[in-house]
């Protein structure tokens, strides 16, 4: 029976649908990085030298131990904001809701250049702080608020409180309002109910919130290279500057080699602890 | 509506307190959009705030310029090219999984989520390898040259447009399908007249998505190009990094009001239709 026959599509139909994304990606994607993952070990000569400089090079390990340390303080404060706004996104009256959905996209939407610049905006030495602190009175002298460290950190966490916002959201919204009631009911407080039930049902969320931004805060490269201005430089800029500025081919690849091993630990644990299905939707 | 216990229920909202650091978060958000604006009205050529009067001229500059007239035709060419190509893959790739379901799908839908996990710097990187390379033995796709740079925004766009493929044909009834093939129709018809017709609303979304992701895209853009295939974002990068041009808050204060009107749009949108 035709019937039959359609209904088992043959392999060339099969291949036809399913394979050219496959495809694209291993000659585009794969291959590619195998030939990055090549360039660590072969340029300018063939040897492991790179993989030592990661773990010996005190230029390196510095922007190592800086980027740590960034992306461990602008996690936790992204993740706090977001658990809060979340909050209010998730079980605010429809106004609070509406203004919450608006102030969590809109930025969401924005590109980081924009957002970057919006930050120097406020924080350059003419910007707007300092510009009404001076003419206030305040203070005499413009405050250093970028091209350093606390530039990048505020910028980065801008960026992040967004990316965070949406898995606590959704791990909220699982929460079954009639358990809050029934702690309610048996005596806790509102403080209670909150430190001892809703907090540990929205666990799941927090931990994928922290996993998602530390992944994400490790790979950033255009705010702190715009807000940091060169004094407080990521890993990914020094990508940046071994490409094109002082080349160092074979150790910008070891360094990108590395930086996928990291990432692909964190995406497992991810997987591991953040039961991602619970996530999504 | 009748006996809700709405003392309880109200009990459940956010205090004052969650709600006093939702409402300083939000304003923390906001600031960095609104403070550009300022700075754009100023009649300086550095970045100042204006004291005194204002002026358009960096919105002009932005009109006038053909710098940014050539960028902005650059941007939307490749950000239309690279939409549509990420699309087509993505509905095939999604089509070819619900229609055949293979056994290896998790697999294959991982392997495809690659350059959506993997930090954009090493993406850009692999892109910067793939295209230097490609560059030596063609002229056509290569590094600094705009079909570059669609290759690049595709592979890019894909991960999250598959993502919202799947969740899209998920919401399908497979009746429709089961109904279809018993009257004989072929997995060309099953997979174009049936459930393309479906999805086609979910799919205008997910172009929308992936041509504003490649209209913004500037970390792997900056590794793929130079002076040839200026985007808008790298034009923008290159009047922040030397002498902060003010034109550049011109530029964020418009695409800053786009995106919000095409968002609030949304919102709305969604509301009437929630309403109805």
């Amino acid at each position: 029976m035709s019937t039959a026959l359609k209904a088992a599509p043959g392999r060339l139909q099969r291949a036809l649908l399913i394979a050219p994304l496959p495809l694209l990606l291993v000659l585009a994607y794969v291959i590619p990085f195998l030939g990055v993952a090549r360039w660590s070990v072969t340029l300018p000569r063939f040897g492991f030298d790179h993989y030592g400089a990661l773990v010996s090079d005190a230029l390196v390990i510095s922007v190592f131990v800086r980027t740590t340390r960034i992306c461990l303080v602008v996690t936790a404060i992204a993740v706090t904001l977001a658990y809060i706004m979340a909050y209010v996104w998730v079980r605010g009256t429809p106004r609070q809701r509406l203004a919450m959905e608006f102030c969590v996209l809109v930025p969401f939407w924005i590109s980081v250049l924009t957002r970057a610049f919006g930050w120097v905006a406020l924080l350059a030495n003419r910007g707007l702080i300092n510009s009404w602190g001076q003419s206030l009175g305040l203070f005499d002298q413009p405050l250093a608020l970028v091209h350093n460290e606390f530039g990048v950190i505020v910028g980065m966490t801008h960026y992040l409180v967004s990316v965070a916002v949406l898995p606590l959201a959704s791990s909220m919204r699982r929460v079954d309002d009639r358990v809050l009631m029934a702690a309610r009911g048996l005596g806790a407080s509102r403080l209670r109910t909150f430190w001892s039930v809703f907090l540990p049902m929205t666990q799941a969320g927090i931990i994928g919130a922290t996993l998602l931004v530390l992944v994400f805060a490790l790979g950033f490269f255009i705010t702190p290279a715009v807000l940091g201005g060169g004094r407080a430089v990521m890993v990914a800029e020094l990508v940046y500057v071994r490409i094109f500025q002082s080349p160092d081919w074979g150790l910008a690849a070891a360094i990108s080699v590395a930086m996928v091993v990291v990432v692909g630990g964190l995406l497992a644990l991810f997987v591991r602890f953040a039961k991602p299905k619970d996530l999504v939707g | 509506m009748t006996s809700e216990p709405s003392p309880p229920i109200r009990s459940y909202r956010p205090g004052p307190v969650a709600v006093t650091l939702a409402v300083l978060t939000a304003a923390f958000l906001l600031a960095p959009l609104i403070a550009v604006v300022p700075i754009s009205l100023t009649p300086n050529r550095f970045l100042s705030m204006p004291n005194g009067h204002l002026s358009l001229r960096h919105y002009a500059t932005l009109v006038t310029d053909p710098a940014w007239r050539d960028a902005t035709l650059v941007s939307l060419r490749i950000a239309l090219a690279s939409s549509t190509l990420a699309v087509a893959l993505a509905t095939l790739f999604g089509l070819g999984l619900w229609l055949l379901r293979p056994r290896g799908a998790p697999v294959l839908i991982g392997f495809v989520l690659l350059p959506m996990v993997v930090p954009p710097v090493v993406s850009a990187m692999v892109l910067y390898f793939l295209l230097t390379g490609m560059s030596q033995f063609q002229t056509m796709i290569g590094f600094d040259t705009e079909a570059g740079v669609v290759l690049a925004h595709t592979v890019l766009n894909v991960p999250a447009a598959v993502v919202m493929v799947l969740v899209a044909l998920a919401g399908i009834d497979r009746r429709i399908d089961l109904a279809a093939r018993s009257f004989g129709a072929s997995l060309g018809q099953r997979a174009f007249l049936v459930i393309l017709p479906n999805i086609r609303f979910a799919l205008g979304g997910i172009w929308v998505m992936c041509f504003v992701q490649s209209w913004d895209e500037t970390a792997v853009t900056l590794f793929i190009t130079s002076i040839h295939a200026v985007t808008l974002p790298r034009l923008m990068w290159m009047g922040l990094r030397d002498n902060i041009d003010p034109a550049v808050a011109a530029a964020s204060v418009v695409l800053t009001l786009l995106t919000t009107a095409v968002l609030v749009g949304r919102i709305l949108w969604r509301r009437r239709s929630a309403a109805d």
